[in-house]
């Protein structure tokens, strides 16, 4: 028999990632480790994890870490990749993280076009702390921190991160891709191993943005997640390729 | 040995750059040395100031309150610091821009029309080279030697520039004497 | 080698680039701004990197990034500043990541005065962020040890894998001084990071995680206890101080930093006196030199005086706990950009004969 798929060969075969079944960190981590290794890019890379969820595949990934401070790991990862070019340098990060704390270095880096691929998981809330309102939570939907819903009177609306950096001069590669189904998945692997790829041949700044699922905190079934991701969060957070400059 | 000089006037007048020749010369004669500007917002509007020490020894505050000599560029920094120079002190008075003259008979008085002077030689632009001149006539903390080295090295490659700049330190020189 | 007529913010920029440094991001603020404006300039010509950050916090987290690299790295700010850089100040210490951080201290609090004071101390010397972790402080008192603090700073840091935290003014940042510079170090007989630096992989393959998240309170509070032997190593092996006619003397004045040089002119006019008083400078502030203050014999020494540029005083609470209630201690204090003068610690020492 024909093998057609195995795991990523550098990842942990005994630690699990940590998620909550459903959650869309492990997909996300899953696509931006088979892009190093189709690169073999393990030995030169150093992943800037974020506080969140996302960091907590750290046992599981099996590259180099270096833990940020919340919402810090735009200038880490900005700083690392200059002082090291050789290294290949991962920003991951979510959306308190990317989009709340963290903004100005976000923008800084993607403005100063800083030779990094960033990959932001955008699940709508501030997972690891429990379910608070994030500058991406949809209007309507509760939050402990909006337990009647967001609203676009007192909070503003949903902060579209893609949308904004696009705009800027020096990024290179803009794009949002779903997790929560097959072909997404297969289209967002395809968008990581193009940003991965872009740093790889040394021409600037990428930005992924994946859209995630967060059944625990979204308090839905995996199923009423990717259902919810198609009628609403798609909505306020259209997927596609926003800058792709050859 | 140690003296202090507070050099004070408009921002343009050349007020730190007369401080830092004093310090470079002094660190080539060997002598320790120390100058202190007033920084910060101050040197966009206005007046400037700074203190410079000389000394054979370890310098203490580089910010004294106490003066062996002021130099005076402008008015304002007449009426502002004139107060803090010691008795037994002096003041060189830039008489082309400052009418007041020192009450205090405890101190000595130098009236030099820096500004007169270097329009005389030809270029406004010598007139902190006068005052220069005239603090070293003064000061007894460096030498004329230590005075023309610095202008020279100063100067650099507009070497063609050196003998008015000299000349104005000259004049400094007898202006004081 | 040769003296240098040379501003303090510049000669600490270049002593910074001798001892080895390649790596400075910063922000600007008064009055250390010809620190990053020098560097900005000179790390290019020695294959360095700078990088202007777009906030103080950037800025401090940039050099985390890279000082986990094992590359010599150096930030520096004011007052504002470093409350600002705090948080990464605390990354530094938890992630034992060797970097140097200098202070060219203002007025305060807030925005307050652009103009030199002390009154960094408690934030520099006992809470430069919460976590209860402490930096190693060194205080320079003129440009020459602003240079070679700066310089030794970066040695100390690598010894023992912590932030080292160098406390000047905008005295000694903005004046200009007769300095011997230390010289070029080569990068290849500096101290090799390879057993910890987190862009290279154990020998057996295996990844380095560099975490300052430690979920079991066991581990944290191990940790607590291993940073806590460090800080007594540093204790017993690093307190430094300057004595000064202190031998024979009946009335001590103690200061640190620009305070300790204008008090030194102080203790020599009274000595002219013949007042019998010496000077205690303290040099590192963390550890603190308690050990200057131990072996005094205080049946000799009739008064104490504290003098520093800040009211209310801080390093004032240092030397109580350092005297241990066996001598009076008189408070000489200005504040806010007010420059001590000598005339105030020689009238308050005459005031208390």
């Amino acid at each position: 028999m024909e093998k057609i798929y195995e795991r990523v060969s550098f990842t942990s075969k005994t630690s699990p990632t940590g998620y909550c079944p459903g959650c869309g960190h492990g997909t996300a981590h899953k696509l931006f480790a088979r892009a190093l290794e189709h690169f073999n890019l393990r030995d030169k890379t150093v992943l800037v994890y974020p506080v969140g969820c996302g960091g907590l595949a750290m046992p599981w990934i099996n590259v180099n870490v270096i833990g940020a401070a919340h919402g810090r790991a735009g200038a880490i990862a900005t700083a690392i990749k200059r002082a090291n070019p050789e290294n290949f340098v991962i920003s991951y990060q979510g959306d308190g993280d990317l989009a709340a704390i963290g903004t100005a270095e976000t923008i800084h880096a993607a403005n100063r076009g800083e030779s990094i691929t960033v990959i932001f998981i955008n699940n709508a809330n501030f997972g690891m702390t429990g379910g608070q309102m994030a500058p991406t939570t949809m209007l309507g939907q509760t939050a402990t921190t909006a337990q009647s819903g967001r609203s676009l009177e007192e909070h503003g609306a949903p902060l579209r991160m893609a949308e904004m950096i696009a705009t800027l001069d020096a990024p290179k590669y803009v794009a949002r891709f779903a997790l929560h189904d097959a072909k997404n998945i297969l289209k967002a692997q395809q968008g990581i191993m193009k940003a991965v790829e872009l740093q790889v041949k040394g021409e600037g700044y990428s930005f992924v943005e994946l859209i995630s699922m967060c059944p625990t905190n979204w308090k839905k079934s995996p199923a009423e997640c990717a259902n919810y991701i198609d009628e609403t969060v798609l909505k306020a957070f259209p997927l596609g390729v926003f800058k792709d400059v050859k | 040995m140690e003296k202090s000089v507070l050099i004070a006037g408009f921002g343009g007048q050349g007020v730190m750059s007369i401080g830092k020749m004093l310090g470079y010369a002094a660190s080539d004669a060997g002598k320790y040395a120390s100058f202190y500007p007033s920084y910060g917002a101050e040197q966009r509007g206005g007046t400037a100031n700074c203190t410079v020490i000389i000394s054979d020894e370890e310098i203490g505050s580089p910010a004294v309150s106490k003066l062996d000599m002021l130099i005076a560029m402008n008015q304002p920094s007449f009426d502002k610091f004139a107060k803090k120079v010691k008795k037994g002190g002096s003041i060189i008075v830039n008489s082309s821009l400052v009418t007041s003259k020192v009450e205090d008979s405890d101190i000595a008085a130098f009236y030099v029309p820096a500004n007169d002077i270097a329009n005389d030689l030809g270029s406004p632009k010598v007139a902190n080279i006068v005052i220069l001149g005239a603090y070293i006539g003064l000061s007894g903390a460096l030498s004329e030697e230590d005075g023309k080295a610095i202008i020279k090295k100063m100067l650099g490659s507009k070497a063609d520039l050196l003998d008015m700049n000299y000349q104005a330190f000259d004049k400094g020189l007898q202006a004081v004497k | 080698m040769s003296k240098e007529f040379i501003k303090g913010n510049e000669a600490i920029a270049e002593a910074a680039v001798r001892a080895g440094c390649r790596f400075f991001a910063g922000y600007p603020i008064t009055p250390q701004n010809e620190v990053p404006e020098y560097l900005s300039a000179r790390l290019p010509e020695v294959g360095g990197h700078f990088i202007q950050g777009e906030s103080e916090i950037a800025s401090v987290f940039m050099v985390f990034g890279v000082a986990a690299t094992g590359i010599r790295s150096m930030t520096s700010s004011s007052g504002p500043g470093f409350a600002l850089k705090s948080e990464g100040i605390s990354f530094l210490a938890g992630g034992q990541i060797p970097a140097v951080l200098v202070n060219v201290s203002r007025g305060g609090p807030a925005i307050g005065t652009i103009e030199p004071a002390q009154q960094d101390y408690f934030s520099a010397v006992h809470a430069p962020a919460p976590g209860g972790f402490r930096c190693f402080v060194i205080a320079p008192q003129n440009v020459q040890e602003a240079a070679d603090f700066v310089y030794e700073a970066f040695d100390i840091a690598d010894k023992y894998r912590t932030p080292v935290y160098v406390l000047a003014d905008g005295m000694i940042g903005n004046m200009m001084e007769v300095v011997e510079l230390p010289k070029m170090r080569d990068l290849a007989e500096l101290p090799s990071n390879d057993s910890w630096r987190f862009n290279k992989y154990n020998d057996d393959g295996s990844a380095r995680i560099l975490s300052t998240y430690m979920p079991m309170g066991e581990l944290m509070q191990k940790k607590n206890k291993e940073m806590a032997a460090m800080y007594e190593a540093w204790e017993k092996n690093e307190q430094r101080w300057e004595e000064y006619m202190v031998d024979d003397a009946e009335y001590i004045v103690t200061a640190y930093g620009s305070s300790a040089r204008i008090a030194k002119s102080a203790v020599k006019e009274l000595r002219a006196e013949g007042v019998k008083v010496g000077l205690i400078r303290a040099i590192t502030l963390f550890p603190f030199p308690k050990d200057a203050f131990a072996k005094l014999d205080y049946a000799k020494v009739k008064k104490m005086f504290c003098a520093e540029m800040s009211i209310p005083g801080q390093y004032i609470y240092d030397v109580q706990n350092a005297v241990l209630g066996q001598s009076q201690i008189i408070p000489i204090q200005t504040s806010g950009g007010v420059i001590l003068e000598t005339d105030m610690v020689v009238a308050a020492v005459k005031e208390n004969l």
